[in-house]
């Protein structure tokens, strides 16, 4: 349907065609080196010879603040929960306060390593394409930096109606002296940074980098040494809000770099990941765009880039989520502002709504473990006007979201909000991870398709599927066998 | 209203019509041009909303576009209180008070 040129093609496809090699200048890194031809690549390789080790970060973010941020614990929060749990039940809530970073949030670990890494190169600016903390993160770091700075972020509908989460970010952005262009809804937001790429000759301080994710590692390391100094113990369970899947990743990387082994415990014991449940919703809506009160952390991202991770701005993304989680829970967008209201209230922390995703799911999770077991809630973000729970309900219900107390479970995505009643209707519910691990095959079959290849059944592909998928190659041999 | 060189503006461009958008999105997006707005000083002597203007942006770059407003402020806020929200904090502090005795 698109309007062709001489060429044949729009000018939306010829410039999505140079990609490639668009990416492969604005972040100084030749994936082909790490691919095998097919559906595989080297990860280990890349993460090894293009990234930092953690010693390196963690010296990269002391130059400009970041990390070190204080783990708190919830006792009171705690209590509620153990009010609901079972004899013996309930294990302490422990919370990694990201918000002290200088811009936020956590996503000041990964900005600070890429743009650590852009100065280096030698780039005059960096460019991130994000509607999110992200980009407050990136420019905080270039203004440290002394770095131009380009945030394009997706904005506004077709009316010209933005969410108020969305614009204070651009505000925050615009506060650190970037450069933000705003967009209306749609996927070509990638076609825009392509072009700015191109004509600016910027870094693509992209999430996805080997750099990005290396970022969080020190986030995973802090939280180990924490809690052992805390508790004389590892955690047994961390739950991250998942959206991308870079934060999931870099958490149990630099967790397993201090030494920690989680998983394969007692039950509800592991990295556990959680997600807003926004079924039903198009992300690509115009209309549906301003229907959901998250914009990140929700499962329109968590899923898709679970079983397709390289769908992201550079052509190997080092976010690999399912390699690492041993559970995928949802929570329904009222159990978050619930439990947003319950940390100002019962904790004294008033602290973003979209960061406390990990905790809805958090106060369920620590009802099943016992008494004498740890939980900790890996993050939390700002907040402030537009970005906070009030606003944002208040800017739901005026575009026709009926908000109501009652029993979470009745929410339905884009049509209502349900706040519970009592706390004790709060629940984490479970993502089949075998079939997010299926699906991330048929994908990669798919792929293979498109480039016509298949996958052999002594091939690296299989070795690969199995390590991105964390199952053994004989359960990869069987699933490609069912596709076919 | 006459707007003069080197006021804060913002800037408005249609970045692709509905016809050069992906061929891969729902009827209520691909029916709608891919619009863009920016911010940054007017470059042209004089100008009034609506014209085709010059801007230089906050790191330096020049933009052009339909001019779309003069000093764009901020207006999110904190909103109206929400009561559902109000009940529940309440019964979340008797509730704690509940669990610790």
């Amino acid at each position: 349907m698109s309007r062709p040129t001489d060429s044949g093609q729009t000018k939306y496809q010829r410039l999505m065609q140079r990609k490639g090699e668009i990416i492969r200048k604005a972040v100084g890194i030749d994936y082909q080196q790490f691919e095998s031809g097919s559906v595989a690549f080297d990860y280990e390789e890349m993460m090894r010879s293009v990234g930092y080790s953690l010693d390196e970060i963690r010296s990269i973010q002391a130059e400009t603040g970041v990390g070190g941020t204080p783990l708190l614990e919830l006792k009171n929060v705690t209590a509620l929960a153990r009010r609901y749990a079972g004899p013996g039940k309930g294990a302490r809530v422990f919370l990694k306060d990201e918000a002290a970073n200088p811009s936020g949030s956590f996503k000041a670990r990964r900005a600070a390593v890429s743009v650590y890494h852009a100065q280096r190169l030698g780039f005059k600016g960096v460019i991130a394409a994000t509607s999110g903390n992200y980009g407050a993160a990136v420019a905080s770091q270039a203004a440290m930096r002394g770095l131009d700075c380009i945030v394009v972020q997706e904005c506004y509908d077709s009316r010209g109606v933005g969410q108020p989460e969305i614009v204070e970010k651009g505000r925050k952005c615009e506060a650190y002296g970037a450069e933000v262009l705003q967009l209306s809804v749609g996927p070509e937001l990638f076609y825009v940074f392509l072009q700015l790429l191109e004509e600016t000759g910027y870094f693509n301080a992209s999430l996805y980098t080997p750099f990005g994710i290396a970022g969080i590692e020190t986030l995973g390391a802090e939280l180990s040494e924490q809690m052992r100094e805390r508790t004389g113990a590892d955690p047994d369970a961390v739950v991250v809000t998942n959206a991308g899947g870079g934060n999931l990743t870099g958490t149990a990387r630099g967790m397993h770099k201090s030494g920690v082994e989680l998983g394969g415990g007692p039950e509800g014991s592991g990295l556990i990941a959680a997600s807003v449940n926004l079924e039903g919703l198009n992300m690509a809506g115009d209309r549906q765009f301003n229907r959901k009160s998250f914009t990140t952390g929700h499962t329109g991202f968590g899923i898709p880039f679970a079983v397709f991770p390289d769908r992201s701005d550079v052509p190997r993304s080092a976010g690999r989520p399912l390699r690492y989680m041993d559970r995928y829970v949802t929570v329904q967008q009222g159990e978050v502002f619930y439990m947003t209201e319950a940390l100002a209230r019962l904790e004294g922390l008033e602290r973003g709504p979209a960061g406390n995703i990990a905790l809805a799911a958090a106060f369920a999770l620590a009802q099943e473990m016992d008494r004498d077991q740890t939980l900790v809630v890996q993050e939390t973000e700002y907040t402030g006007a537009g970005k906070h729970v009030q606003p944002q309900l208040d800017f739901a219900r005026q575009n026709g979201i009926e908000i109501s107390l009652g029993d979470p479970r009745g929410e339905i995505a884009g049509e209502s909000i349900v706040l519970p009643e009592d706390p004790g209707l709060i629940t984490a519910r479970e993502l089949d991870l075998e079939q997010l691990s299926r699906s991330y095959v048929k994908r990669s079959q798919q792929l293979m398709k498109e480039q016509g290849k298949t996958a052999r059944n002594d091939s690296a592909d299989i070795r690969f599927l199995a390590a991105e998928t964390r199952r053994s190659e004989a359960w990869v041999r069987a699933a490609l066998k069912e596709l076919e | 209203m006459s707007v003069m060189k080197g006021e804060w503006v913002q800037i408005h461009m249609v970045v692709l019509q509905p016809e050069e958008r992906s061929d891969r999105l729902p009827e209520e997006t691909s029916s709608v041009p891919l619009e863009m707005w920016a911010k940054g000083f007017l470059l042209n002597e004089e100008a009034r909303l609506g014209d085709s203007v010059e801007i230089e942006t906050e790191i330096g770059r020049r933009l052009q576009g339909s001019l779309s407003a003069v000093n764009p402020g901020y207006t999110h806020s904190f909103g109206a209180p929400i009561p559902e929200l109000l009940q529940a904090g309440r019964q979340l502090r008797s509730l704690l008070r509940e669990a610790k005795t």
